[in-house]
């Protein structure tokens, strides 16, 4: 096993199609009036596992999230999710994919004019479920990151980590193969932060939810890696096989791609990346 | 050469500001554009699935109930002054029995709808590019957008369906409320009688004056929420951006809805047979 020798992924270099990856993008770029930002970026995501994308700020994370929601569209390349190339979607077919994946703001994005309860069901109103449907699925996924009481109350009254709570069950509650985080503990304090990471640990390892999560806070990637959700004793336990279910009893894969100078630096394994000689991952790793 | 020769500053200068003044006309159309397949998308959307009727119940509350207030008092104003200004002028002709014909006339076919439309707009063309300003610029747009709902459905076409049905309704009440005004008026200084003011005023008014008193509401109801609407979806630069589109919004509304105007009274006074 190569665990000390990082995957560094060259510029620009195609990612081989996987069928079974639930997300790829290969040689995918992207700009603005300011310039190019993404400059052939290449990575998949697998079913099941989760991918964390670091970078500094202004390196495409968002960006890289927002292409796989068919929020925006790439200048080159392809982007592939749940086996559909997204550029060769119509507007209309954009929308109906969108309700198959979830996805976390950073700010949260709450609708600030309705209230937690109809933020949460905002989806399942949208696909007009009956209201004796919506209800308890609303206040499940309430309960799931422990906010039900709230379900009456507006998203101004709550504290910023309670509003990406709220956005996070708001992400699950259509149950989506796969959650998009963009930076979901950004601004918040270590407790808070603490809190979100679980409830995210917590739908990965309880639902089996593949995740692509953009962070810049490598302590949140290596808590992805090195922690799980135990489900029958309902709390946080270390991960001795460092995220990857291959090793031995993990429930899940996880996976790092560091994003530089507009590509993915790096792919691989969390191990690998602690123990890379790289003097640029070693920066970010300081 | 050295790159100091005038010659070549100037030609460098010429390249520079040509190449600007392309950039400004360059942006312009993609605004133009822009903006006409916003509002071309705010009315195909009518035509097919998913119709958001709650949505457009509430628009019609804000823009319609919420401009009530406006549309009153700015009509009883506007018929009020009407009457000062012209029945001096007819009192000198002795012809103030006229008054009522003047006064149901320009605020049927011209002050009713045009004020009431550039006001209505100061309030909602404002209201509205804020409000999907601030949304937009917190990601809400987007987060709807990751949900599966097209923007252009929950938030354009409520706002330009509920401006256009509920303007025309405004304009009816402003121009009723401006002939109770005339009519005040009328009565405690021109001592015009309460059978021979309305009569004329009623009679003076064809199908025609009707016709453009109507439709002109509908033309300025669209203008006004697709440009609001079209500003605050292209919000640049946050909580200062907002603020700017704001501004733009009410201007670019207010100077439509005029332009608009000049060319909804030609077209409708040509269709009318009259050939000025």
């Amino acid at each position: 096993m190569t665990d000390a020798t990082p995957t560094t992924i060259p510029i620009a270099a195609p990612a081989i199609p996987s069928p079974d990856a639930l997300i790829s993008f290969e040689s995918v770029r992207l700009g603005f009036d300011e310039g190019e930002i993404l400059r052939g970026v290449n990575f998949r995501v697998a079913a099941g596992e989760t991918k964390v994308l670091i970078g500094e700020t202004g390196a495409g994370k968002t960006l890289a999230l927002k292409l796989a929601a068919g929020l925006l569209s790439p200048d080159s390349g392809t982007v592939r999710v749940l086996g559909q190339d997204l550029s060769l979607l119509s507007e209309r077919e954009l929308f109906a994919f969108r309700r198959k994946i979830g996805f976390v703001f950073q700010e949260g994005a709450l609708f600030d004019s309705m209230t937690v309860g109809e933020n949460v069901a905002y989806r399942l109103r949208e696909d007009q479920l009956h209201d004796d449907e919506i209800e308890p699925r609303v206040r499940e996924a309430l309960r799931f990151v422990e906010l039900e009481h709230t379900i009456e109350q507006f998203p101004s009254e709550l504290s910023g980590g309670m509003r990406r709570r709220v956005s996070i069950a708001r992400a699950l509650v259509d149950r989506p193969a796969i959650v998009l985080y963009d930076s979901p503990t950004a601004g918040l304090d270590p407790i808070t932060s603490q809190t979100i990471m679980t409830m995210i640990l917590r739908l990965r390892d309880s639902q089996g939810v593949t995740s692509l999560l953009a962070t810049h806070r490598l302590q949140d990637a290596f808590g992805l890696a090195n922690y799980r959700f135990d489900v029958a004793a309902n709390r946080v336990v270390h991960d001795e096989d460092g995220g990857l279910a291959e090793k031995g009893h993990s429930t899940h894969d996880t996976r790092f791609v560091v994003l530089r100078n507009g590509a993915a630096y790096f792919e691989g394994e969390p191990r690998a990346l602690a123990a890379s000689p790289d003097e640029y991952l070693k920066k970010f790793l300081v | 050469m050295p790159a100091t020769d005038p010659k070549l500053l100037l030609g460098s200068d010429h390249s520079a500001l040509s190449a600007r003044l392309l950039d400004i006309v360059k942006r312009w159309v993609l605004a133009v554009q822009t903006y006409a397949l916003l509002a071309a998308r705010s009315v195909t959307n009518i035509f097919s699935p998913p119709h958001y009727i709650t949505d457009l119940f509430e628009q019609m509350d804000v823009i319609g109930v919420g401009s009530l207030p406006i549309a009153i008092f700015s009509g009883a104003f506007i018929g009020a002054v009407t009457v000062l200004q012209t029945a001096a002028q007819f009192a000198r002709y002795g012809q103030t029995q006229l008054t009522g014909d003047v006064v149901a006339v320009s605020l049927v076919r011209e002050l009713g709808p045009t004020i009431t439309g550039l006001l209505v707009a100061g309030r909602n063309a404002s209201g509205i590019a804020s409000e999907l300003g601030s949304m937009l610029v917190t990601e809400q747009v987007d987060a709807m957008r990751a949900m599966g709902t097209d923007p252009t459905r929950k938030l354009v076409t409520p706002r330009m369906l509920a401006a256009v049905l509920m303007l025309p309704l405004l304009v009816a009440i402003a121009d009723f409320s401006g002939l109770v005004g005339g009519f005040v008026i009328a009565s405690t200084s021109q001592h015009l009688g309460a059978v021979q003011f309305w009569t004329r005023a009623i009679n003076a008014l064809d199908f025609s004056d009707l016709m453009q008193g109507l439709v002109k509401p509908v033309v300025f109801g669209f203008i006004l929420a697709t440009i609001g609407c079209y500003q605050g979806l292209n919000v640049r630069g946050g909580t200062q951006g907002v603020g700017r589109a704001t501004t733009k919004a009410v201007v670019a509304s207010s100077i439509l809805i005029l332009v608009a105007d000049f060319f909804l009274d030609k077209l409708l006074l040509f269709l009318s047979g009259h050939t000025l």
